[in-house]
């Protein structure tokens, strides 16, 4: 680990961004302001910003139905994501996309997606972009578990490994693929590295939960692919808060799971402890940003309740480019 | 102008525009051919003999031979075009859409719609299609009206090398994702091209033919089914107008319209089966647009509601067949 104080901040505000944005979110959904499904990221903050602080606007990624968290990491507008959640005119995709559907090209986020395994693919067709033109780039496709069994998953892995393309497949296994448990649908002892390096590549393993952990492993493998040895992989063991969507009671959880989780396997209460222990940073800093990152977020839904809704005759434009 | 056939004007129009725009690149299976083999690389060029020397000139980075995993390659594509480039992905027979429809359906087709038009997929899926050489129900097919009812995606199918070549450079300088159409018999048909810059504009239905008593719509192999009819009926004093669509989305509407207006009469074929297919839907557009200019029920000359069946003699059956359009020309004529 050689990450500065600047480094340490700002990677504790993404986390405590998506985290506080989700957490909101989960309250404002009670409200029935928010229409359409939403999935919640909460609780894997340190895998999407462990994996996205290595990442510049330059390189890619494509991400799942379970979005947000890589949005916010990978640089997206907070606010314009919380007005197309709220369907907003000016939301980041002008209330076209919604939550599962967020992308920001700007930026290098080609796009949530509604389609479990359907990112991999893609990202294997930008890391192809990447090696023709020699810049450097990679193209990262996060996966759940649940992806992980998909077919295009196979299929994108092997064409990344025979084309020796910079793509990077980040498995986030939360243990649920929607409500089935990774112990019965994944059958490989549970394992998605060794899937991974089944197909030629180079995988690692490292505890989601934890940022250090995962900035670490992230820093081998990105020095791997960016040294031109073709794609590589990594599982991250992390955990999901909330439901498979945003209403799922969650009646496949074991007794007492879910406070065991919040109380054990918290990535911001383990990232305070150990820049805490280690002097790192003052907690009191971690205050005033979870402080700022609150007003952000109440602002975000503040002026995403005012924003003006999309003009109905607007429904067909956007289409094409040209048709 | 130099005469060539729609294989040499698919291959001629790829070798152009890529090396007029580096950020085009070809992928796709055996689309160079050998790879990992003693006899070596280029030993095929696409089954179809589309991509031939390809390889040679632009190299393994900008050519790529693929596994056989269509879902990768239409998806890498997708992927591709989002980050820059222009990617044409080979699908060796329209068939296997069915394992790769994801990427082309939910993906490339709504990216730009689902992004708040912020984004353009610039992505060209060439797919071999059609029946005629007893390849059967999985390798005979045209999905032309299945891919026409998605938003988002285009739609092309030339009929002669001049509008391969035409298509194809617009297909290569648009930004949006084209579903590019072969029709797997009409890859001898030869034709005068022009030389230097072609470009055929989607939506511009072409006039094959002008009769006046009755209006054929047509698209790929079935244009050539048509002319044959329309010339023999010339020969009995019968005019027909016969439109080739060109592209099936966007659809020359108007261009229907006006010549079903002149004439009256309308016979729609179509190389699919009849429902939800083309011709329905052009007859519903018609119908709807142009009812009392109609002087007979608009036909539709479709193959049955099956599969395609393997051997010659029912292959043959199923096939709209120049006789069977004539058989329809008569009835919308003989209608009163």
């Amino acid at each position: 680990m050689q990450l500065s104080r600047d480094d340490l901040l700002g990677a504790y505000r993404r986390m405590a961004t998506i985290r506080q944005f989700e957490e909101r979110l989960h309250e404002e959904i009670k409200t029935g302001e928010i229409a359409g499904f939403t999935h919640l990221y909460c609780g894997q903050e340190a895998a999407a910003v462990g994996v996205c602080d290595h990442l510049t606007d330059d390189d890619y990624i494509v991400s799942t139905h379970r979005g947000h968290g890589h949005c916010i990491a990978k640089g997206c507008d907070v606010k314009g994501m919380m007005k197309e959640i709220y369907g907003r005119r000016d939301g980041l995709c002008k209330g076209r996309g919604g939550s599962m559907h967020i992308a920001d090209l700007s930026v290098g986020m080609l796009g949530a997606n509604g389609i479990v395994g359907a990112g991999a693919p893609q990202a294997v067709g930008a890391a192809i972009a990447a090696k023709l033109d020699g810049n450097g780039r990679v193209a990262i496709a996060f996966s759940g578990d649940g992806a992980c069994n998909q077919g295009t998953t196979f299929e994108a892995m092997n064409l990344a490994v025979v084309v020796k393309a910079p793509a990077i497949f980040v498995f986030e296994n939360n243990h649920y693929s929607e409500h089935t448990g990774v112990d019965y649908a994944v059958g490989t002892n549970k394992d998605i590295a060794s899937r991974a390096e089944a197909f030629g590549m180079k995988a690692w393993r490292a505890n989601g939960c934890d940022y250090f952990d995962t900035y670490d492993a992230m820093r081998e493998l990105l020095d791997h692919v960016r040294a031109g040895n073709g794609p590589a992989a990594i599982e991250l063991d992390t955990e999901r808060f909330y439901g498979h969507f945003e209403g799922d009671p969650q009646r496949y959880r074991g007794p007492g799971e879910l406070d065991r989780l919040r109380e054990d396997r918290d990535c911001l209460k383990a990232f305070r402890a150990r820049v805490g222990e280690a002097k790192l940073l003052d907690i009191a800093e971690l205050d005033a940003i979870d402080a700022e990152v609150a007003q952000l977020i109440d602002e975000s839904v503040t002026e995403a309740r005012a924003a003006p809704a999309p003009d109905p005759a607007s429904v067909a434009e956007d289409v094409y480019v040209d048709y | 102008m130099a005469v060539m056939n729609i294989r040499e004007a698919i291959n001629h129009t790829l070798h152009a525009e890529m090396e007029r725009d580096p950020s085009i690149i070809v992928l796709g299976e055996d689309v160079v051919g050998g790879a990992g083999t003693a006899g070596g690389q280029e030993a095929i060029g696409g089954i179809w003999g589309t991509t031939g020397g390809l390889y040679a000139k632009f190299g393994a980075e900008r050519v790529i031979d693929t596994p056989i995993s269509e879902s990768a390659i239409v998806g890498a594509a997708a992927g591709a075009a989002l980050a820059g480039k222009r990617p044409v992905a080979e699908l060796m027979f329209a068939d296997f859409i069915g394992v790769s429809l994801d990427q082309l359906w939910n993906q490339m087709g709504k990216f730009r719609y689902m992004f708040g038009g912020k984004t353009k997929c610039p992505a060209v899926v060439r797919m071999i299609y059609g029946a005629g050489m007893n390849a059967a129900a999985q390798h005979s097919q045209s999905v032309y009206a299945l891919l026409t009812s998605m938003p988002g995606l285009k739609v092309v199918m030339p009929a002669t090398p001049a509008d391969a070549k035409g298509l194809l450079t617009e297909a290569l300088r648009g930004d949006d994702p084209v579903m590019f159409m072969e029709h797997k018999t009409l890859y001898g048909v030869k034709g005068e091209v022009p030389d230097g810059e072609h470009r055929q504009r989607f939506g511009e239905a072409r006039m094959v033919r002008e009769g006046g008593d009755v209006t054929i719509v047509a698209c790929g192999r079935m244009v050539g089914f048509s002319e044959k009819v329309s010339d023999k009926l010339a020969g009995e004093g019968i005019g027909v107008d016969l439109l080739d669509l060109r592209t099936t989305s966007p659809l020359d509407e108007e261009a229907i319209l006006d010549s079903v207006e002149a004439t009256g009469r309308l016979v729609i074929v179509d190389e699919s089966p009849p429902r939800c297919s083309l011709a329905s839907d052009i007859a519903s557009i018609v119908a709807a647009r142009a009812f009392t200019s109609l002087k007979a029920p608009p036909a539709m000359v479709t193959g049955p509601h099956s599969p395609i069946p393997f051997a010659r003699e029912l292959e043959r059956a199923w096939v709209p067949s120049p006789p069977k359009i004539e058989d329809a020309v008569r009835q919308v004529l003989a209608f009163r």
